[in-house]
């Protein structure tokens, strides 16, 4: 078996995911050769061929050429598998690469079992194992699903790719999020709101029950979309990534990309009505109650 | 300007989901359904877009049972102008490839100017839609947009990364934008707008007309994910799950002092 890792690279650092392809490649024992637009300078740690195209040329964001590239190495390598991370990169890319390839795409595997992939559905709360019917398969991965035993290390064969300039896209830079405020990645104690506050005025319950504990209150996004707490307190893979002592989540319940930014806390406590919200799966204690009743009444108990 | 909204109905997510026969799917019995969250804020972008530029005209496509049609009416309560349903009992066992094929081939002779999709459904959560559907019709397509503008002649839409950055990109119509939560704030319908969405055109096709491949992927079985977790799990009253927990923090952790 022959795969095609996609690594990833923005602003010059090589990303996270990159690596997880691999591990991914390593697990299901497959021929590993990877592709990445990026520069010389931050190179992925991989001992194999590196099909390298230069992001000052291709552009950080221009699909259209990225799939130029991508479709030249996969005539060279022909793989059975194109590996993706299910990541902004990896999901604007990959069907793209899936149609010029007519090839199946099977997202945001989780696991590879036999020859079927499992993928989640329904928030977490269902799998769905799935077989592609093509000759080649192109998959996405669940950040975090995949993982090296060790660090990454190696050095790769370049090869290098001639990019073109020129795109349907016009890229026209970066917009970071806005600093300042509270820093959640500082706070030992994290008490976070989610949609099942509500409304708006019962985020006072959540932000009592921070204070009573001494810490600081984070929210899920629907919260911080809705404009009811600042996107610095949002906790997630488009927010902010956390590790406190103790995160409670209260009315959350426990989308992948909410995990992703909690998941490494020390002890995890979910308040929640729902008693298979798939929060339940990294909480070490799931209380099953209606947080209305439940956050004023356990702010009083700790208040005496 | 022609726009095209394609839109999802999905169930709650709150749902107690049980299998169905085959065990391929979930059970679509005693479901609330709902329309797919990512796709609210397609509409109302769709909706905001034809309210710019006047003389517009926003249609609402969905796939599925007959069911989906509530879903479709909400859209033409929040403002789309009419409504295409294609369809099709079995719609579950369809691929991201088989439903975009059939999206391409009623859209294809329309020509949009703009369609909008929501970036991935909750509960099959492809995030393939879209971007399938850009390509049978040779569209440009960004994905994950969580801001619009429109100039009259260009676009410039923010399309979200990770941790809270965001690229900004220009692009000129025809184009597929697929819509990330927080772009917009969806609108409520109001009541007399739900009356009149009631006397909006809703035509179905037969799905057959329009499908004509085969899937690229196949569902072998669909389950319930082996829970690992294995955390403590507390029930009852409120008093006495206060005591429980306090215990617990007493024991298992430092923050009380
Ligand atoms: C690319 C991408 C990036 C994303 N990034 C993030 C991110 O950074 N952070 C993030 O949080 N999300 C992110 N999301 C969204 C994520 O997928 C979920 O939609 C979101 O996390 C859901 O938030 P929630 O749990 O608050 O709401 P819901 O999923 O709506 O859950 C509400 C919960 O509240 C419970 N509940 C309802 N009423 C009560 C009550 N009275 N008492 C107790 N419990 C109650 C319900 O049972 C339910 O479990 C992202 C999504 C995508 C696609």
């Amino acid at each position: 078996m022959k795969a095609l890792l996609i690594a990833e690279s923005r602003q010059g650092k090589i990303l996270p995911g990159s690596y997880e392809t691999l591990a991914f490649a390593n697990k299901i024992g497959a021929e590993a050769a990877m592709f990445l637009v990026g520069s010389e300078d931050a190179l992925p740690k991989f001992d194999g061929r590196l099909y390298l195209a230069d992001v000052a040329a291709a552009g950080e964001y221009n699909p259209d050429e990225h799939l130029r590239l991508l479709l030249e190495v996969v005539a060279k390598e022909s793989p059975q598998l194109v590996v993706l991370s299910h990541s902004s990169y990896g999901w604007d890319l990959a069907p793209r690469l899936a149609l010029a390839l007519q090839a199946g795409q099977v997202s945001e595997v989780v696991a590879c079992e036999g020859d079927t992939l499992v993928v989640p559905a329904c928030n977490s709360k269902l799998q769905r194992v799935v077989r592609a019917q093509s000759g080649v398969t192109v998959v996405t991965l669940q950040s975090g699903a995949f993982s090296l035993a060790g660090e990454p290390a190696g050095t790769p064969t370049v090869e290098k790719l001639a990019a073109q300039a020129g795109a349907k896209l016009e890229f026209a830079g970066y917009e970071e999020a806005e600093k300042g405020g509270v820093d959640l990645s500082k706070a030992e104690i994290i008490v976070s709101a989610g949609r099942g506050i509500g409304k708006p005025e019962n985020l006072v319950m959540v932000e009592a029950l921070a204070k009573a504990l001494g810490g600081e209150y984070g929210a899920s996004r629907p919260v911080v979309d809705s404009g009811w707490a600042e996107h610095n307190r949002q906790v997630g893979s488009t927010g902010q990534t956390v590790a406190p002592k103790l995160y409670v989540a209260c009315g959350i319940s426990g989308a992948i990309q909410h995990l992703a930014g909690m998941k490494k806390s020390d002890f995890v406590i979910a308040i929640n009505t729902d008693r298979d919200a798939p929060i339940g799966e990294v909480a070490d204690v799931l209380v099953v109650a209606d947080l209305k009743q439940f956050l004023p009444a356990l702010t009083d108990r700790l208040q005496k | 300007m022609k726009i095209l909204v394609c839109i999802k109905q999905v169930p709650d997510m709150e749902s107690r989901f049980k299998l169905n026969a085959a065990g391929t799917w979930y059970s679509d019995q005693d479901l609330a359904w709902r329309m797919n969250e990512y796709d609210e804020f397609a509409v109302e972008q769709a909706i905001q877009l034809r309210e710019q530029a006047g003389d517009a005209e926003v249609v609402v496509l969905s796939i599925g049972p007959d069911r989906v049609k509530e879903a479709m009416k909400k859209a033409l309560a929040m403002g789309a102008d009419r409504g295409v349903h294609i369809q099709d009992d079995a719609s579950y066992g369809k691929d991201p490839y088989q439903i975009a094929s059939a999206i391409a081939a009623y859209a294809g002779e329309q020509n949009f100017d703009v369609i909008f999709t929501g970036m991935q459904s909750q509960d099959r959560g492809s995030a393939q839609v879209g971007l399938l559907l850009a390509g049978m019709l040779g569209l440009p397509a960004v994905t994950t947009i969580v801001g619009f503008e429109y100039d009259g002649s260009q676009a410039t839409v923010r399309r979200e990364l990770e941790g809270g950055l965001k690229s900004v990109v220009k692009l000129s119509f025809p184009a597929v934008l697929t819509c990330q939560l927080g772009l917009n704030t969806p609108r409520y319908p109001t009541l007399p707008n739900i009356m009149k969405a009631k006397k909006k055109e809703l035509v179905s096709l037969p799905i057959a007309d329009l499908l004509k491949v085969e899937a690229l992927v196949t569902t072998a079985a669909t389950r319930f994910p082996e829970r690992k977790g294995g955390g403590l799990i507390l029930e009852g009253d409120v008093g006495e799950l206060t005591e429980k927990l306090v215990a617990i923090l007493k024991e298992k952790t430092t923050v009380l002092k």
